[in-house]
């Protein structure tokens, strides 16, 4: 038991070094910023959905609380910002803190109420909240714009100093910042831990109540943080693109956050990285000329993914490249495949 | 108009829409129950039906009753193949997968839907008997909405003696209240789970083409409702005929209250009441699955 315990701790205190290739989406976006300056503010947008993929990421990878409604915390973070940038507070962090702020409040409410419930009633809630908050925004279309959406949302420069340009390099840079700080935490949170018990939790729930650890409590604070970074993301687009459309509560958007994670690879950190980028690139080279032949595509691939590459593109590429994860990571998530905990004795 | 005209309309049209919201769902809350499978696409089913009767009646000029029974038959046997090919695949996955492969689903029907009938909403052609209005005494009432309410009531009257006085209604609430022994004692599960997928789907095709008078039949169908058809099964509670039928009657009454009363809100209050009492009865009405 001793030398179990012994690598546990090792696996944990060896997922906290950074490996080499972690700088990969760094890179990326270097090479980003050199070789492709036109394509500036698409990349921004490609950030703000790594990041909202990350949020998103917490909860349905890592915590395995299955939701569809998470696009209620990107809206109010969206809104949230924009509202306070028309309303005169152009600064553009404190207005990214003051989304994250509502969001996370939003979130410890909402996840007070649903994640006491599970299964069926919990992705109907989650659909309800979402919905919920469209029909409010559309309702106070005075405030919010309605359907012609949130316009004028301008932006102070970032330390009074580097201003919003037309080419959207500051934009650029301040999305990447951000994400930089995003990831940092994300990364640190999901190695830790607090990390490791949220995928106990998934795994089997049962058994995580049984060895002490308060399953509703941890889910619920995963939930808010996670809340609280899709509203960093919201409000970084709604800064970034200087817009909010009620879009940002609908269906679509819910689904596209869904397809990003799944494709690119769930519980996996990365998977946000991965997906967003093949998503919106393939999107932005398919959509425009054909957008009814590239849902069906979409639809295929989800497809696809749930029955061949469970791991997403991340999954495949681990295969390909014989990456086993270490022994200790098989340990500690290889043990709770039963949803029941029924094979208890056996292990013993 | 006054109060009690203003009520009898927020009643009867409510109910019409309650029952085609019935025939719908209660396909979804029965194999929900059953094979305990979170499949988002039934609405796919749905707009499947409708489509289907739309060319069955308007490119072969079949009669109603034929075309409508036609398309609920070929979508049970398309489902039957969707089920055994892809569903049963995930039965075991975890619910996650579940969402993503109906999710799936949900695109390519909407795309393919799209592709062959466009993107307007087509609305079906009501036979000759069944439109126009008819005096009950209190006022004059759609012919075809009557229809629609003595439909729902004779399905769900057929369901429950189906499922409570019947073999294989036995063999569904045994499998439903416990699988394991369901099997123990010989009951066949794989070949239920197919047949109750099919009259699942089937009932969700012929809801959609009835319905297609009041929920516009569009490729965005499946996404559009989806929301409605699971209020109406985690409201009623998974597993039964009746916990669905007291749901859509809710919903039904309600969504036409808030949309004749205070039509400006939309769907707010309903999604707000939602919350309230999913609080308070997390498992809906009645909930025959119980809990593991």
């Amino acid at each position: 038991m001793d030398s179990r315990k012994g690598q546990a701790a090792s696996f944990i205190v060896d997922s906290h070094s950074f490996k080499v290739w972690e700088l990969t989406p760094w890179l990326a976006l270097a090479a980003t910023w050199f070789m492709l300056p036109t394509y500036l503010p698409f990349a921004s947008q490609i950030i703000v959905m790594i990041l909202f993929a990350l949020s998103y990421d917490i909860v349905v990878g890592y915590a395995g609380i299955v939701i569809l409604g998470h696009t209620a915390f990107f809206g109010v973070g969206a809104y949230t910002a924009g509202l306070l940038a028309v309303g005169g507070w152009r600064e553009p962090i404190t207005g990214l803190i003051c989304a994250g702020f509502a969001a996370a409040a939003v979130g410890l409410v909402a996840g007070a109420v649903i994640l006491r419930t599970r299964g069926l009633t919990l992705l109907m809630l989650g659909l309800a909240l979402t919905l919920l908050f469209g029909e409010l925004a559309n309702r106070f279309a005075g405030v919010t714009g309605g359907h012609d959406g949130l316009q004028g949302v301008e932006i102070s420069p970032i330390f009074g100093r580097f201003e919003f340009d037309m080419f959207g390099r500051t934009a650029f840079l301040y999305s990447a910042a951000i994400l930089f700080l995003a990831w940092i935490c994300v990364r640190t949170l999901v190695n830790s831990p607090f990390g490791r018990s949220l995928v106990g939790i998934r795994l089997n729930p049962v058994r995580m109540q049984a060895i002490g650890v308060p399953v509703w409590q941890r889910k619920l604070i995963a939930f808010t943080i996670s809340a609280a970074l899709a509203g960093v993301a919201g409000g970084l687009s709604a800064q970034v693109t200087q817009f909010v459309s009620l879009s940002v509560f609908g269906l679509d958007m819910a689904g596209a956050v869904l397809i990003v994670l799944v494709v690119g690879g769930r519980g996996r950190l990365y998977g946000a990285f991965v997906g967003a980028t093949a998503y919106m690139v393939v999107q932005d080279v398919l959509a425009k000329d054909d957008p009814v032949f590239w849902l069906f595509w979409v639809g295929l691939i989800l497809i696809a993914v749930v029955l061949f590459a469970p791991g997403g593109l991340l999954g495949l590429i681990e295969k390909v490249a014989g990456l086993r994860r270490p022994k200790a990571a098989e340990l500690i998530e290889g043990q709770g495949q039963s949803p029941s905990g029924i094979e208890y004795r056996s292990q013993q | 108009m006054n109060v009690s005209e203003t009520l009898i309309s927020i009643l009867f049209t409510g109910t019409a829409y309650a029952m085609v919201l019935y025939i719908i769902s209660v396909g979804l809350s029965i194999t929900m129950g059953l094979l305990g499978i979170a499949n988002l696409a039934h609405g796919a089913f749905a707009m499947a039906g409708g489509y289907l009767l739309i060319t069955l009646l308007n490119r072969l000029t079949l009669p109603f009753g034929l075309a409508l029974v036609l398309s609920a038959v070929i979508v049970a046997g398309f489902s039957v193949v969707l089920e055994r090919l892809l569903y049963a695949r995930v039965y075991k996955a975890g619910e996650f997968d579940q969402v993503l492969l109906s999710v799936g689903l949900i695109f390519v029907a909407s795309a393919i839907a799209q592709y062959v009938y466009g993107p307007i909403p087509k609305t079906v052609a009501v036979p000759l008997s069944l439109t126009g209005n008819i005096d009950l005494g209190l006022r004059t009432f759609p012919v075809y909405r009557i229809f629609l309410v003595a439909t729902g009531v004779a399905i769900f009257v057929m369901l429950l003696i189906v499922i409570e006085r019947t073999n294989i209604g036995m063999r569904i609430r045994a499998t439903v209240d416990n699988r394991a022994m369901a099997e123990a004692i010989g009951i066949n599960t794989k070949t239920l789970f197919s047949v109750v997928f099919a009259v699942g789907s089937a009932l969700a095709a012929i809801g959609g083409g009835l319905g297609g008078d009041m929920i516009a039949i569009t490729p965005g169908y499946p996404l559009e409702n989806l929301a409605y058809f699971l209020i109406v099964v985690s409201i009623g509670g998974l597993g039964t005929v009746s916990g669905p039928f007291l749901a859509a009657l809710l919903l039904g009454i309600g969504d036409s209250a808030c949309k004749i009363l205070v039509p400006q809100f939309g769907a707010f209050f309903i999604y707000l009441s939602l919350f309230g009492f999913l609080l308070l009865r997390p498992g809906g009405l009645l909930n025959r699955v119980q809990e593991q």
